[in-house]
């Protein structure tokens, strides 16, 4: 058996990297979506309801529910002030994708901008998720 | 048009991740994984108004997005919307009354730096 700390911090890791990755995938896979569904500036709801019928709209809009359920959960039992910088590793991986796969220019200035995100995660990721003592237990321990 | 759309995202987005962290504070520690767990989980959410009104913020924030990204690069549109980490630092700070001790505070600024880095071309 793992000490309850080793346990939490193992479970935060786990949801960290599932958020982040269905993040990156579901924004790529709808930002692919909208460039051949056309610009989008409406009021009203039937533009939008049509745009989800689009096949990249559709997998990027479910992958980015997984995500909003994954940082629902990682929410339940970490900081927010932990869980934003940790998942801004996503910003990361958005500029790396953009480099080696769409083969789109990295500027010297993202490249310091990902130095720094890197060096940020690193030292928070060296705080304890959970710095709110006075939580209830969950309901289905 | 850009910016009025930026300041829209980084509001609902403040919004609705500090509802969001509230509601799942006030829910406490999911444990159990397996689909019947889950799916208590589920209802009780549903009944929670800071999950509803952070599903009804993130919405905003999504559709808002989706229309910046059909007029604008994703590379623009993800880092301008870095505001929301300064804000939601300080709601976690005063309202959610998390801890957050130097390293948090170095970490959180530094990724917020680097996000702004990022808009840069």
């Amino acid at each position: 058996m793992t000490s309850p700390v080793k346990a939490l911090q193992l479970k935060t890791r786990i949801f960290t990297a599932i958020v982040v990755l269905t993040n990156v995938l579901g924004n790529s896979f709808l930002s692919r979506g909208m460039q051949s569904v056309g610009e989008l500036l409406s009021f009203s709801p039937l533009p939008y309801i049509r745009a989800l019928f689009n096949p990249w709209v559709a997998v990027g809009v479910s992958l980015l529910i997984v995500w909003l359920l994954s940082h629902m959960a990682l929410l339940s039992w970490a900081d927010l002030s932990y869980v934003l910088p940790m998942t801004s590793i996503a910003y990361v991986m958005v500029a790396l994708v953009g480099r080696f796969l769409l083969h789109e220019q990295v500027s010297p200035a993202r490249w310091v901008g990902v130095t720094l995100i890197m060096a940020g995660v690193t030292l928070v990721g060296h705080t304890a998720p959970r710095t709110h003592a006075d939580r209830k237990q969950g309901t289905s321990a | 048009m850009k910016w009025i759309l930026v300041s829209i995202i980084v509001l609902a987005t403040t919004a609705g991740e500090v509802l969001q962290a509230l509601g799942m504070r006030h829910h406490g520690e999911i444990h159990d994984f397996r689909p019947g767990a889950l799916g208590r989980v589920a209802s009780a959410l549903a009944q929670s108004w800071h999950i509803m009104a952070s599903i009804g913020a993130m919405a905003v924030s999504f559709f808002a997005f989706m229309s910046l990204i059909s007029i604008a690069d994703l590379s623009f549109a993800v880092p301008a919307t870095a505001a929301s980490y300064i804000l939601e630092t300080i709601f976690a700070k005063y309202l959610l009354k998390e801890h957050i001790g130097w390293k948090r505070w170095t970490g959180t600024l530094l990724v917020a730096g680097g996000v702004v880095l990022l808009a840069l071309e």
